[in-house]
């Protein structure tokens, strides 16, 4: 790492400011030592800034400022997302987890051990000391994440979650926001045993600024499903980051949808690290940049350590009014890793001239008999389908929000529980027809 | 052309009687505005492309009543996909005089959709393949938007189901077509048949089919021709655009137009498109030159 020492100042701010928070708790031994050797990673790293080869597009000052950027939490009167699905409920309000709001997580079921960071924190030896931070401090080579390396250096709460069976009903993390300052930090590890399944949902802002990590580590066939919706505050402030390491025959699957947001940036470094495992990445985005700036961010590490195995990428955005959308997928195929079928596709639809997609699609090969695609686009309603559709008596207004729907369904797609897919999908055009 | 809202539609129609817009309405004869008896009324039309300026259609003439079916027949390139998309409101085309009336009034300001509330389909010549959007959804949506904009009660998901399935069944369009996106991955006849399925359900008045024949087997027409001739009533009416002479074989028109360079050259009964069909359009154009 090249010095940073110019940054340091700002790094010691931003510690500070985090440290402030942890001083009253009593932290056993493990996790002390996972916040220092975090501590110690950051140091190293420094802060992320604008001449960073993965922060080019997406300035990091909201981020990375010692203070979060006031965000008045969204009014609305619609029922959150999820709502109809039957889950275990286990809610964090500005990122203080809110046992009353909550579902009982220690009666969670069979095959499923949950317990929160604070409380696992006090003893001196649990299950997660092995894993905690583990697949944080792995993810960041070769491209360094120093905004997680800050959240495992801060963060005092989140949920481990063990699973040792196929658990049928999901997880679902609940992020309430109502203090306009607050800048929270949740840090999350699921680990799965060989053969165990979840599916772990996660809606609503979480905060002012929102820093999250989420580490799953999936042994051998095991199945690890994540859809997440983050929530529709506009002034908020996200990073989000998703580490996983996927064994044998293993697989995952993780769908994002995010509309409005001041600034959002969701990370995912995915490690097919056993023969014959998939990884699905898919994100829907919807921004307008009327009112306060949309700035939407999808970096995503996908590294092929092993043979036969799949990936897929599909992130579709919608952008109009200024909105910014950035998308950086890799696609690191390694020496061995043969027969890899990788994919990737970003997509923009802009609805006007002023919106900005920025796309920095990568393949990295090491094997020679890999079939690898990518491919990255942006473009505006289709004025054929928009006009046949309209001489079928569609209003312009309508038919536009059909080709808006169509083209994120894409990416919709992806999820694996029809259940969960059409309520995004509803979610989706509730959103998309109200506007205006 | 500047978007019209829909609230100064919904005037528009207040203000006229209210049982000409309806598909099963009673159509000619009920206007004051009305000076003749036809349906449809294109008068001295003349047509540029937008960004070119080039005039594509220079003063085309055409009646049709009320219940008739009239055949524009072509060459290549004289316009008549031109003519058959500025009936049906594309962008792009600048109409630089004349008219065009439906049932009296006048269409080209009105929007696509609020010419497809009024009673007007066009049959594309190539059709629109649109991905994520399934044919199940397309139709249900245009059928409930026609009927919002006519302020008729939308159809209920019964009902519907049970008018697109017996209209497919009769074009031979599988379930499976209806579910995949409109016009994704079909044939060359499938995309035809699903766009005379598209004209089945909506029942429209005025039917403009643009070269629906073209790249069709003997079957597939056959096929199409009956979707035709089954939505033939005194009601509504048909401009049948062809290259060739063979669908008015199915097809039995009441009027033959020729066009050329923009132009109806010549109309007579369909004994003109046995001359076409023997002597080919050489010798029609040279007359008129
Ligand atoms: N969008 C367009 N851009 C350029 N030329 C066009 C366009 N549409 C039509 N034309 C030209 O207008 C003429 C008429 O075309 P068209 O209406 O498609 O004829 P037809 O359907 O009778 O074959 C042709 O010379 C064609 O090249
Ligand atoms: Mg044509």
């Amino acid at each position: 790492m090249a010095e940073r020492h110019p940054r340091s100042d700002a790094l010691e701010a931003r510690l500070a400011a985090c440290r402030q928070g942890l001083a009253q708790e009593r932290a056993g031994a493990w996790v002390t030592r996972a916040r220092h050797e975090a501590e110690q990673r950051l140091r190293a790293l420094g802060l992320p800034g604008p001449r960073d080869e993965y922060w080019r597009f997406t300035r990091p000052d909201l981020l990375t400022a010692p203070e979060p950027a006031t965000a008045e939490p969204f009014e609305t009167d619609e029922p959150p997302v999820f709502d109809e699905i039957d889950r275990l409920k286990i809610v964090f309000t500005d990122g203080r987890f809110d046992p009353r709001a909550s579902d009982d997580i220690s009666e969670a079921g069979e095959g499923i051990e949950i317990v929160t960071l604070l409380e696992a924190g006090e003893s001196d030896l649990h299950w997660a000391q092995e894993h905690y931070g583990r697949l944080e401090a792995a993810g960041q080579q070769p491209v360094p994440r120093p905004l997680a390396a800050l959240n495992t250096a801060c963060a005092r709460n989140g949920v481990l979650i063990r699973v040792t069976g196929k658990v049928s009903r999901p997880v679902s993390l609940i992020y309430r926001h109502y203090q306009p300052q607050s800048d929270a930090m949740l840090h999350h590890l699921v680990l799965l045993e060989e053969g165990a399944a979840l599916t772990l949902l996660e809606n609503g802002p979480g905060a002012a600024r929102f820093n999250t990590v989420l580490e799953v580590n999936a042994a051998d066939g095991a199945r690890f499903d994540h859809v997440r919706a983050q929530g529709r505050d506009h002034a908020r402030i996200a990073v989000t980051h998703i580490f996983a390491r996927l064994g044998c025959e293993s697989g995952f699957s993780s769908f994002t949808l995010t509309a409005n947001g001041r600034m959002t940036r969701n990370e995912a470094v995915v490690t097919l690290a056993g023969d014959d495992s998939t990884a699905h990445l898919a994100g829907a985005a919807l921004g307008d940049g009327a009112d306060t700036p949309f700035h939407h961010d999808d970096t995503v590490f996908v590294v092929h350590g092993a043979e036969r195995c799949e990936s897929r990428q599909v992130f579709k955005k919608v952008l109009r009014n200024g909105a910014v959308g950035v998308f950086q997928g890799k696609i690191l195929v390694k020496q061995g890793a043969q027969k890899t079928d990788g994919y990737q596709m970003s997509q923009a639809l802009m609805l006007d001239g002023d919106s900005q997609f920025l796309a920095k699609p990568e393949l990295e090969i090491y094997a020679d008999d890999v079939a690898c695609s990518h491919g990255s686009t942006t473009g505006a309603i289709d004025e054929e389908a928009l006009f046949y559709l309209r001489s079928r008596g569609i209003p312009r207004r309508q038919a536009e929000n059909l080709l808006v729907l169509a083209f994120l369904d894409a990416a919709v797609e992806e999820i694996r529980d029809e259940a969960i897919a059409n309520d995004i999908r509803d979610r989706l055009r509730g959103w998309v027809e109200r506007r205006g | 052309m500047a978007p019209a809202p829909h609230q100064g539609f919904r005037h528009v129609m207040d203000e006229q009687d209210n049982g000409r817009v309806g598909t099963k309405a009673a159509g000619p004869g009920q206007d004051a505005n009305k000076e003749t008896k036809e349906m449809l009324e294109i008068r001295n039309l003349h047509v540029e492309l937008e960004e070119e300026g080039k005039e594509i259609l220079k003063g085309v003439d055409l009646s049709l009543p009320g219940g008739a079916v009239h055949a524009i027949m072509g060459p290549n390139g004289s316009g008549k996909s031109t003519l058959s998309y500025v009936l049906a409101g594309r962008e792009g085309y600048a109409v630089t005089k004349g008219s065009i009336t439906l049932d009296g009034t006048d269409i080209l300001e009105l929007e696509p959709e609020e010419r497809a509330a009024r009673g007007l389909f066009l049959a594309f010549q190539y059709p629109v393949e649109i991905p994520g959007v399934s044919n199940m959804t397309f139709l249900r949506t245009a059928v409930n938007a026609q009927r919002k904009l006519r302020g008729e009660p939308e159809l209920s998901a019964a009902d519907f189901l049970k008018l697109v399935r017996e209209k497919a069944k009769a074009l031979k369009i599988d379930a499976e077509m209806l579910k995949r996106p409109v016009n994704m991955g079909f044939s060359g006849g499938e995309k035809k048949r699903n766009e005379i399925l598209q004209m089945a359900v909506l029942e429209p008045r005025l039917c403009v089919l643009d070269e629906t024949d073209s790249g069709l087997d003997v079957d597939a027409m056959k096929l199409v021709a009956e979707g035709v001739n089954a939505l033939r009533s005194p009601e509504r009416s048909f401009l049948v655009i062809t290259h060739y002479q063979r669908l008015l074989n199915h097809i039995t028109p009441d009027m033959v137009h020729i066009m050329a360079d923009g132009r109806i050259i010549r109309t007579g009964g369909p004994e003109l498109a046995l001359e076409v069909e023997n002597n080919g359009y050489a010798g029609l154009l040279e007359e008129v030159a």
